[in-house]
């Protein structure tokens, strides 16, 4: 087990895409670390800087304090399952998941034992004389799990491994996947586009935009401290109200209404600047009578989202959302007032948090 | 159905019957007349002798001449396979600048090769290197004329392999030659199976460059003896003739059964899509 560090990576493509800009990040051993970001924002390119199927084009790759910026992928000791799997279809289970060691010169019979052991560990035993053409996608991605989990890597990377995978079936690879890393305390580095993903299973979690990190944190730090605009609308099942306002002595005009000033942001405002408000719909209290420092319109769209209703309020032509359980859902075209939480409020300023 | 259908349809079936036979006679003599005792130029219905096969036997050049077809055959055949695995595998995964034109340059040099225009300095080449009347100066000559088509063919079957299988055994330490036998090599194997079979069965009917560059009769395959098989009074033997043909064409149909048999498949699964 080891921690990866890296210092200053850049990745510049033939061809001038910057994919990554001069990144600092330190994993440490044993943690479930997660990348978030949108598509293209280099998350592939650095979980594969990180394997060293890509060279760096500056800064430096560190894997248990070991500088392994010039070393080959076979020499980094770490293990990656690909997005695709790429289960070499020409073998079955057993010489998938045994590969890793015969690449070490393991012997034949202690490759088999050991391929049947981390087999059973995931539920494969039935399936080892299988080649991956016919098994389905779940029990393909727990062949690549198995593959990885045989080489005894320092780290584990994966690349978007639930993405293949249907939404019940994901869930459940959720859980198991969490599981297993806590069991084998593997540093593990998991990019994934899926937000809810990287909330549910990451230790922390970095989230990246065009080649720069954006936030690094806890899932909760993250969830509810975004540092920036960025982070704020791309966290969130439901995207977070930014609203544009003015600081107005002691209180904030947003939307035109009135709202006080959010626990973080007290006394660090002055008066007449421009911020953005930031408030998630999940920490917002309908209601339909007028109410103290609510923000105020009519009801234009109401969503079902199971068992709470997302109600986007028409707020002098700005779109205000606010999540209200279920049974009190209002009729579109009513009057609505949706009163923020004043201690999970946010304040932007220039697109930073103020706190 | 009109009368004018009906008749359309058998003008269309008349037609191909007689092209149907125009190529099938040929056939039906080439494995009639071996067993006829008095072989014309007409397929008759044969007695079934072997007398024909008897003198094939006895004729001190036939049965060596196959030999040494398949060992040119299969020499050429296996030289070009790994080197064209090779050479296809770099240039399908390495950026080369101009690498696309590099590969029109070699195809388009490559007709020229074993192609008539080079007859003149490919057989004063092979003089200069003492490769002359030399089975393995052949072998390395057709080789070089089939690589770049070989190599051309086999990038393109390299191309559609996913990559990732490659890096994900690269990952676990593997060597690019590792790389090469565990993976791509199973991968592709539909390809080489076919270049091979290409190799051989160009090799088995290249008449010309066996006939320039190997003067020892010993040492001349099968299309080259068949070139002498004429009786004393200069006729062309049509005993000798067509039991060799016989015996000349039967291992290729076997091998393209074979291969098509083996090789005819392609792996799927393993990369999610
Ligand atoms: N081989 C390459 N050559 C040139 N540019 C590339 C190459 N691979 C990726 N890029 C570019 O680098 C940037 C980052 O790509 P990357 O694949 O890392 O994104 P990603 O975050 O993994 O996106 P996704 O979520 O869609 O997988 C993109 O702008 C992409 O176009
Ligand atoms: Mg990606």
């Amino acid at each position: 087990m080891a921690a990866i560090e890296l210092r200053g990576l850049t990745k510049v493509y033939p061809g001038g895409v910057k994919a990554l800009d001069a990144l600092d990040l330190v994993i440490p051993d044993g943690e479930f670390f997660a990348l978030l970001g949108p598509s293209g924002c280099g998350k592939t390119t650095l979980l594969r800087t990180i394997a060293g199927l890509e060279a760096a084009s500056g800064g430096s790759v560190l894997i248990g304090e070991r500088d392994v910026t010039g070393t080959q992928p076979g020499g980094r000791d770490v293990a990656m399952v690909f997005q695709d799997y790429a289960l070499f279809p020409h073998m079955d289970v057993t010489d998938n998941i045994a590969y890793p060691l015969r690449i070490k010169k393991v012997d034949k019979a202690t490759r088999r034992d050991k391929a049947a052991e981390v087999g059973a560990r995931l539920g494969l035993e039935q399936l080892m004389d299988r080649r991956p053409g016919q098994l389905s996608g779940g029990q393909q991605q727990r062949v690549a799990l198995a593959r990885v989990m045989a080489t005894q890597a320092q780290a584990f990377l994966f690349d978007e491994p639930l993405s293949n995978l249907d939404a019940r079936l994901r869930l459940e690879a959720r859980t198991f996947l969490k599981k297993l890393q806590r069991e084998l305390g593997v540093t593990t580095v998991f990019v994934t586009h899926d937000q809810a993903e990287a909330l549910a299973m990451a230790d922390r979690m970095a989230v990246m935009e065009a080649g720069h990190i954006r936030q690094i944190g806890t899932p909760a730090e993250v969830f509810r401290r975004p540092v920036n605009t960025f982070v704020a609308g791309f966290i969130g099942s439901t995207p977070m109200n930014l609203l544009d306002g003015l600081v107005r002595g002691d209180t904030l005009e947003v939307a035109g209404c009135k709202v006080a000033v959010p626990a973080l942001a007290e006394g660090r405002l002055s008066d007449g600047e421009k911020i953005v408000y930031g408030v998630r719909p999940e920490y917002m209290t309908y209601s339909d009578e007028p109410a103290e420092g609510g923000i105020g319109g009519k009801v234009a769209i109401v969503e079902n989202l199971g068992a709470s209703h997302l109600v986007t309020l028409d707020v002098n032509d700005v779109i205000v959302q606010a999540v209200v359980p279920e049974g009190s859902e209002p009729a579109v075209g009513d009057d609505g007032y949706a009163v923020p939480r004043s201690d999970r409020a946010l304040v932007y300023r220039d697109g930073e948090l103020v706190s | 159905m009109t009368p004018r259908f009906v008749l359309g349809r058998i003008g269309f079936y008349t037609l191909i019957a007689v092209l149907l036979a125009f190529f099938t006679i040929p056939l039906l003599w080439l494995v009639t007349a071996p067993f006829t005792s008095d072989p014309t130029y007409e397929v008759r219905m044969p007695d079934f002798t072997w007398e024909n096969f008897q003198a094939v036997l006895e004729h001190p050049y036939a049965l060596p001449s196959l030999w040494n077809s398949l060992v040119l055959s299969v020499g050429t055949a296996l030289l070009v396979v790994v080197m064209a695995a090779l050479a296809a595998y770099a240039l399908s995964r390495v950026r080369l600048p101009g690498r696309d034109a590099l590969l029109y340059a070699l195809l388009l040099l490559s007709s020229i090769i074993t192609g008539t225009a080079a007859m003149v300095p490919l057989f004063q080449l092979a003089v200069e290197l003492n490769l002359i009347d030399s089975q393995l100066g052949l072998i390395l000559i057709l080789t070089g004329g089939l690589l770049p088509a070989a190599i051309f063919m086999l990038k393109d079957f390299m191309d559609s392999t996913p990559k990732s299988y490659e890096e994900s055994a690269r990952v676990f330490g593997a060597s690019p030659l590792q790389i090469v036998r565990h993976v791509v090599v199973p991968l592709v194997r539909p390809g080489l199976a076919t270049i091979a079979v290409w190799s051989i069965a160009n090799v088995w009917g290249n008449f010309l460059m066996p006939y320039l560059l190997l003067s020892d009769v010993e040492k001349q395959p099968a299309a080259v003896i068949t070139y002498t098989l004429y009786t004393e009074g200069g006729q062309a033997n049509l005993r000798m003739l067509s039991t060799f043909g016989l015996l000349y064409s039967v291992p290729v149909v076997l091998m393209y059964l074979f291969v098509s048999k083996k090789y005819g498949f392609r792996f799927h699964g393993g990369i999610k899509r």
